[in-house]
């Protein structure tokens, strides 16, 4: 039989983008591109302490700078009850202090000014006197007995907030007990911020019958719609929040931070729309930062290097308060995925959380559950085993990886990962490098004393967030929608509950929705972030679009299908049973030239639907996934080291990715090499640390280094498919994989060059500075 | 050429008032601008050519960028009482006669942009590669974009982009914009 016309647009097609058309003519609508008849500007006044008490607050000479209508203060704020607002993780924090400030960057009080400049001269004129307290910046420090305690306001009487442990305890001990070979690695993954090149903001504007409409920075505009609901206490329905054109999210556009809700305020007060938009410095020391955990941990194998068991003790310093952004039953994300692509028949992880005087997060970094911290400590060790039993580190681990024919698998530690075939993109990513001739070539290169190392990384992520019975924020389940119309000329509207920031979505779901209801992509309009007209959905971040609203959109499709099965048969004079869906049209079994498409349908079901029958023909779907799905992958890096100056030089990079089903090639590869660069900064370049009174070391892009075009190497992309078994179209996510992914193999390159000098562990970022004392020993200077 | 004559300083600066003419996307305009007053924010408020955008304050991440007089410069680094007398082109003087640009059209082709906020600034900084450097390979693109962060896409299809621009002009040296 023929092949079926691909259907324009469809999955699988590398079509452009619809939403580029905007973009290239500079006539996206950003934030900061919104602008409101009578608009106020909202500047905010930070913290230059770390920790310290306010003695006292003084608003008179910034009121008398021209142009400035009002200036906001905590105890402002608490006077309506909204100086403290909840986290994602039902800690509290401040919105705006009343008596003392916990990191360098705080908002401490709000300027209202006619426009951004009137705004800024008033937080120069705000004068705020402290007294400075004694600051904890060390997390294992902010654990010691004499540590000061910060969260007093709690009635806490230690830094320690909680402690959280999977797996089974007493057998891991047993099981490393009684392997040939252990390995053990202290590894930190330091402070990083995903600084999308836009920063945070918003537009708050009232209308005369009360409804508040927020334009706003967000990628989960339904989530804080019910969150600025239940703090405000101002009906759900009497809230607007529109997620307009977002510029870059990776997570960090997931919280709710102060200055939304400071804005929020100030536009009620003064009855005129109030916009805030953050500046970089604002955004690198108050918004929620990345990562930031020192983990513990070692494997064992037996004597042929086949793993048993493995055991983990992080420290994860959250800063003042726990504002990560996890589902609710999971403090530290899904960290337990640590047991990666490998059958570890025991294992045992725990994390322990402590408070410093550092601004809040545990968020995002294109990876919000904490896979990436998994992934690079199992990576890591993996290829620490390989040096110590002196096996070449591919071949550990193709004697360990779980096979394709055990899938379902269910790890140690409880997931169960849908489908996999980690051998097979290992082996890819091997011939691709051409992996057994760089082995020669460095070992070649060690007998004449140069510095060249191959790392792998085959991760397994864990993506698309999540089945309702395990996953939630705030107890809302962690669901999401499509609702689909087809209008009469055959042309579709569809919405949903997930907002892009880039990855695409007005094509990805278009060419979703094309395949499925045989419909010319064309003839698609996909619409995000607008709470007054999207089904209610989580939002995006941790690759869950195409898992949980891609699904959606496929299940939408499908019962306007079945719908529209009733119609055709109706004009085809035929029962319903007599028609089946083949070829993107309605045909009568075995008659294909008796058939009807889409369009015909969708104009019968507003002109000619049969009696009895519903007009119109749309669809909702909440997708509720039954699994989460695995996207995972093999990732080689090459590196050459100057001995001479410790400078790490990336020569080649080859990603073998697997997705599951690939809607779109294109946007693919696009999210591939985004993610791998943001998987190559913090391995190399990037880290928020703090001195020991608290400061930012790194609070501009002077000292925040993201890699430019020059730093970041030349990516090599490939693939392999391996269905998701549960998801509507076989498809897994993929936004994160990279970031999850690259850190390891970059790490792993670089400790593999080092091994004549017995080197087992770097911290990231890796600078030049670093490889150089490795190489002259840790004293040399 | 059109003349847009706008009088009124917004603002409350105590800085004092000046009159600037600058022709924007071959419009010239007779402004009162405050003498602090940024370019970026002279084009994006007072023209309301908010396709330039603002990403960084320190001149680093050239989501800003704009060329004065031909030569690329990150407006959020410059005042607008700076470029009086001079002509400045922004994003939204690509498109000329409903024809893209070679480089617009690069960057859709080729998939080198994803949030789109950095691609204003990134385009205008390729024109100004490819104005000085009409043929230029991969490492000279590479260094030639290095002062504009893109977070999104590794800059892998932004290379491509602009080499598929330099291609397409140098076909039609006269054509374009």
């Amino acid at each position: 039989m023929a092949e079926a016309t691909p259907i324009p647009g469809g999955i699988g097609q590398s079509i452009g983008r619809k939403e580029d058309a905007r973009f290239i003519r500079g006539k996206g609508n950003y934030v900061d591109d919104v602008n409101l008849p009578g608009m106020l500007f909202m500047d905010v006044v930070r913290s230059p302490y770390a920790h310290a008490k306010i003695t006292g607050l003084r608003k008179d000479a910034a009121l008398k700078v021209p142009g400035v209508l009002a200036v906001i203060t905590g105890a402002d704020l608490a006077a309506a009850k909204l100086a403290w607002m909840p986290t994602l993780m039902s800690d509290t924090q401040m919105v705006l202090p009343t008596d003392t400030v916990m990191f360098q960057g705080q908002e401490v009080a709000a300027v209202v000014g006619v426009d951004r400049y009137a705004a800024a001269d008033g937080v120069a004129a705000v004068e705020v006197d402290y007294e400075p307290l004694p600051v904890v910046v060390d997390p294992f420090k902010a654990l010691q007995p004499d540590a000061p305690v910060l969260r007093t306001d709690k009635g806490k009487k230690d830094n320690h907030i909680w402690h959280w442990e999977v797996g089974d305890k007493a057998g891991t001990e047993a099981a490393l007990k009684a392997s040939a070979v252990v390995v053990t690695e202290k590894l930190y993954i330091p402070r990083i911020h995903v600084s999308s090149i836009e920063t945070c903001g918003c537009v708050a504007s009232v209308d005369v019958s009360g409804k508040l409409t927020v334009w706003m920075t967000t990628q989960a505009p339904h989530a804080i719609r019910t969150v600025f609901a239940l703090v405000s206490g101002l009906p759900e329905n009497n809230i607007r929040i529109i997620s307009p054109d977002i510029g870059g999210g990776f997570g960090g556009k997931v919280p709710v931070y102060p200055g939304y809700v400071i804005a929020v305020v100030a536009a009620l007060t003064t009855g005129k729309p109030v916009k805030w938009i953050e500046d970089r410095t604002g955004n690198l020391t108050a918004d929620s930062f990345a990562r930031d955990y020192h983990i513990e941990a070692e494997i064992g194998a037996d004597k042929n290097g086949k793993v048993t068991a493995l055991r983990v003790k992080t420290l994860a310093d959250h800063g003042y308060t726990d504002a990560a952004a996890n589902p609710s039953k999971f403090p530290a994300g899904l960290f337990h995925i640590i047991t990666g692509s490998y059958p570890f028949s025991k294992a045992f992880v725990e994390v322990d959380a402590a408070y410093t005087n550092k601004p809040p997060g545990g968020i995002a970094y294109r990876c919000s559950f904490r896979v990436t911290e998994a992934v690079f400590a199992i990576e890591r060790l993996m290829d620490n085993l390989a040096h110590k039993m002196n096996l070449d580190p591919a071949e550990l681990r193709m004697r360990n990886f779980i096979p394709p024919e055990a899938f379902p698998y269910t790890s140690a530690l409880g997931w169960t990962y849908d489908s996999g075939n980690y051998a097979g993109a290992l082996k890819k990513a091997m011939d691709t490098i051409g992996y057994d001739a760089l082995r020669k070539e460095q070992a070649e290169k060690r007998k004449r004393g140069e510095l060249m190392g191959i790392g792998i990384s085959s991760f397994t992520e864990i993506v698309g967030a999540g089945p309702s019975k395990t996953f939630d924020i705030l107890g809302i389940k962690m669901f999401d929608s499509a609702e689909v119309r087809i209008h009469p000329t055959g042309k579709v509207i569809a919405r949903f509950g997930t907002k892009s920031q880039g990855q695409g979505h007005e094509t990805t779901y278009a060419q979703i929705l094309a395949e499925e209801l045989g419909i010319p992509v064309d003839g698609i309009s996909v619409e995000e972030g607008d709470t007054d007209t999207a089904p209610y959905g989580l939002g995006t971040y941790a690759s869950r679009s195409t898992p949980t609203a891609g699904a959606a959109a496929a299940v939408a499709a499908r019962k306007i299908r079945e719908k529209g099965a009733k119609i055709a048969a109706h004009l085809l004079e035929v029962s319903p049973n007599d028609i089946e869906w083949k070829d993107h049209k309605f045909q009568v079994k075995g008659v294909p030239e008796k058939s009807k498409t889409m369009a015909d349908v969708a104009f019968a079901a507003y002109t000619n639907h049969p009696q009895g029958m519903e007009a119109g023909l749309e669809a909702v779907d909440y997708y509720d996934p039954p699994n989460m799905t695995y996207p995972f992958g093999s990732y080689i890096c090459v590196v050459d080291i100057d001995k001479e100056t410790g400078q790490v030089k990336v020569r080649r990079f080859v990603a073998i990715d697997d997705c599951g089903t690939i809607i779109n090639p294109m946007i693919v590869d696009g999210q591939i090499h985004g993610g791998l660069t943001m998987g190559f900064a913090p391995a190399m370049l990037e880290e928020i640390p703090y001195d020991e009174q608290g400061n930012s070391r790194a609070p501009s892009f002077l000292e925040y280094l993201l890699p430019t075009a020059v730093e970041t190497p030349k990516w090599e992309t490939g693939k392999t498919v391996t269905p998701s078994p549960h998801h509507p179209l076989g498809a897994k996510g993929v936004g994160e994989s990279a970031t999850v992914g690259a850190p390891a193999a970059i790490a792993n390159a670089v400790i593999d060059a080092l091994q004549p000098y017995g080197v087992t562990n770097i911290d990231i970022p890796i600078s030049a500075h670093k490889v150089w004392r490795a190489i002259h020993g840790a004293d040399a200077h | 050429m059109a003349i847009d004559v706008e009088e009124v300083a917004t603002g409350a600066s105590p800085n004092s008032a000046r009159v600037i003419h600058v022709t924007v996307n071959g419009v010239t305009h007779r402004s009162k601008v405050d003498a602090r007053l940024l370019l970026v924010h002279y084009l994006r408020e007072r023209l309301r050519l908010t396709g330039t955008h603002i990403g960084c304050d320190t001149a680093h991440c050239g989501a800003c960028t704009v060329l004065v007089d031909g030569i690329p410069a990150k407006s959020c680094n410059l005042l607008a009482v700076m470029v009086d007398g001079r002509s400045v082109q922004t994003v939204e003087g690509l498109e000329a006669g409903g024809k893209l640009h070679p480089v617009q059209e690069g960057f859709t082709k080729e998939h080198g942009l994803q949030c789109g906020y950095c691609t204003p600034g990134m385009m205008m900084a390729s024109v100004a590669l490819l104005a000085k450097n009409p043929n230029p390979t991969e490492d000279e693109i590479r260094r030639g974009i290095s002062g504009n962060l893109c977070r999104c896409t590794g800059y892998v299809n932004i290379v491509k982009a602009i080499q598929y621009a330099g291609k397409k002009m140098q076909e039609a040296p006269k054509g374009g914009a």
